[in-house]
């Protein structure tokens, strides 16, 4: 009985520690979902987009602290960090459209997905020069409050991390369900061709797609520092290209997708961790995700395009 | 004249496409252009919507404004020429209101754009049945009903219409060019291409017959039902 009750704190345990983890996916992965579903490329450079977001929150979050520390409420520096950072980060999203892909709209696949990781090479490097090799420790923008319940250890963070996510993610939905500029998203994913015809500019979807990307990114980049508070400028590689797993999981182009495999691979590798030695968690959490494409290799919600499809 | 054409020519690589077409639109008439699969109907459409590119010294005109210096959503939202394509071409992931509220993007007078809707759902009763529907659940015809009246919704100066009659049955078709006879008493001048020719000339007041990239036949719509040629080579008599 008394082992019963411990297997259940253990696997709770670990479900708190899957969520937050998933949910970093989850944000990030919809960031390619969404472009793909919009301009049918995937944006490589997305993960390093991540990174300079997580850059741009480090910076705003020690300057409001230092300018606001002591006389404002924390919960307020936190929510403008936040505002303020999205705002800033999309713009970076709205550079990498305009300056990388849009010149190579009609190009061949292969030049704009090339263009995306030497955006990513770019960035990196910027942020070397800029910042330097040397990692920095993005400041707690909460103090953390450790509970107990019942044997399950979690912080305020973890929780917070956990429910900013999903309210960013309602957001979205709602952003994409209910606006005209999610309308004209949802139009480009079935047939971007048709589109201008509406009076469309897909000048001015593409770039707000890259925006509401990396936004959402950035925002992820802060609550990450919140968890892991180290940055360094290669912490956009790994991430990047694990949420770009959950993109393809999910189905290429699916928003709903992209959220449910993040959190999926969230899951996986933490189980995984739990079971086998960790350093072999990534080698059996990606063989799963292999095994899972197999057999379902549209991914969970891809949809048959096979005359559109392009890389 | 509201719609100028002169010397249009277009190639697909080095398939030469339109070998020089001229012709003009007046205000508030139903214009036709009809010709066999492949004369180069829809690429003429395709060229004032500015979807594919037209070779240098060709003109293309809209109430003295050059066309060529818009994009298509310009083309669209700024002149008011409003292209319905061929297949309808519909939002099938979104719902009718959704593809007549987006074919709206660029409008800002709400106002008019709600009575606009108003007028399109009494034009065609089927899709204010059907208006929370995704559109891809809709049959045949009531998505050209919808592909038409976004075309209203979006440009309403002149409607490009490719091939609307095609894959609908024959009672629906007429239904159709009831409708968009309906849309030109409203003020909307159009063009129509047609491979249904008899269709296609009993509805216009004015034709063309293109045949290989040129133009080949002009008239009086009804002078074109008579016309021998055309008769032979377009209304199987």
């Amino acid at each position: 009985m008394e082992s019963l009750t411990e297997l259940f704190t253990y696997i709770l345990q670990n479900l708190i520690n899957a969520l937050q983890r998933g949910s970093f996916y989850a944000v990030i992965s919809i960031g390619y979902s969404m472009v793909y579903g919009v301009l049918m490329l995937f944006n490589f450079a997305h993960g390093d987009i991540f990174m300079v977001g997580t850059y741009i929150g480090f910076a705003i979050a020690t300057l409001f602290i230092a300018l606001f520390a002591g006389f404002l409420p924390g919960p307020l520096i936190f929510v403008a960090t936040v505002i303020v950072t999205m705002f800033l980060a999309s713009w970076i999203g709205v550079f990498v459209e305009v300056a990388g892909y849009r010149p190579l709209r009609s190009a061949p696949r292969a030049s704009a997905a090339i263009t995306g990781l030497m955006i990513g090479i770019i960035f990196e490097t910027g942020i070397l020069i800029i910042v330097g090799a040397q990692r920095l420790k993005f400041p707690a923008l909460m103090e953390t409050v450790s509970y107990n319940v019942g044997g399950v250890y979690f912080t305020n963070v973890k929780i917070m991390i956990i429910v900013i996510s999903l309210l960013l993610m309602l957001a979205l939905h709602g952003f994409i369900q209910k606006s005209k500029w999610g309308m004209a998203m949802r139009a480009m994913s079935y047939d971007f061709l048709a589109v201008p015809l509406m009076g469309v500019s897909i000048n001015i979807i593409a770039p707000l797609t890259f925006a509401v990307g990396a936004g959402l990114a950035s925002v992820a980049g802060i609550l990450y520092g919140q968890a892991y508070p180290i940055l360094d400028p290669y912490m956009g590689v790994l991430l990047g290209w694990k949420a770009f797993v959950a993109a393809i999981l999910g189905g290429r182009g699916s928003i709903k997708g992209a959220a449910l495999a993040g959190y999926l691979l969230g899951f996986i590798e933490i189980f995984v961790a739990t079971i086998f030695p960790s350093t072999l968690r990534d080698l059996i959490a990606y063989s799963i995700i292999i095994l899972i494409l197999t057999y379902k290799p549209r991914g969970f919600f891809g949809m048959e395009h096979s005359t559109k499809l392009r890389l | 004249m509201q719609l100028k054409i002169e010397n249009l020519r277009v190639s697909y690589g080095n398939i030469k496409a339109l070998h020089g077409i001229t012709f003009s639109v007046e205000a508030g008439e139903i214009l036709t252009i009809i010709g066999a699969n492949g004369a180069g109907k829809s690429t003429i459409l395709r060229a004032i919507s500015r979807m594919i590119p037209s070779e240098p010294g060709s003109i293309l005109e809209f109430e003295g404004e050059d066309i060529l210096k818009y994009s298509t959503d310009k083309v669209v939202s700024k002149l008011g020429i409003s292209h319905v394509p061929e297949g309808r071409r519909i939002f099938g992931n979104l719902t009718v209101t959704e593809n007549l509220i987006l074919a709206c993007f660029a409008r800002k007078d709400t106002q008019k754009i709600n009575k606009n809707r108003k007028w399109v759902f009494d034009l065609f009763p089927r899709l204010e049945e059907r208006k929370d529907q995704l559109a891809g659940t809709l049959s045949g015809g009531e998505q050209q009903m919808l592909a038409v009246g976004r075309g209203y919704m979006s440009g309403r100066k002149i409607m490009l219409l490719d091939e609307p009659s095609m894959g609908l049955a024959p009672l629906l078709m007429l239904e159709m060019f009831d409708a968009l006879r309906e849309i030109n008493k409203s003020g909307t001048t159009i063009l129509l291409v047609e491979q249904n020719a008899r269709l296609a000339l009993k509805f216009a007041q004015r034709g063309y017959v293109i045949e290989n990239g040129s133009l080949v036949l002009e008239g009086p719509a009804d002078e074109l039902l008579v016309n021998p040629e055309v008769k032979k080579a377009y209304l199987g008599a």
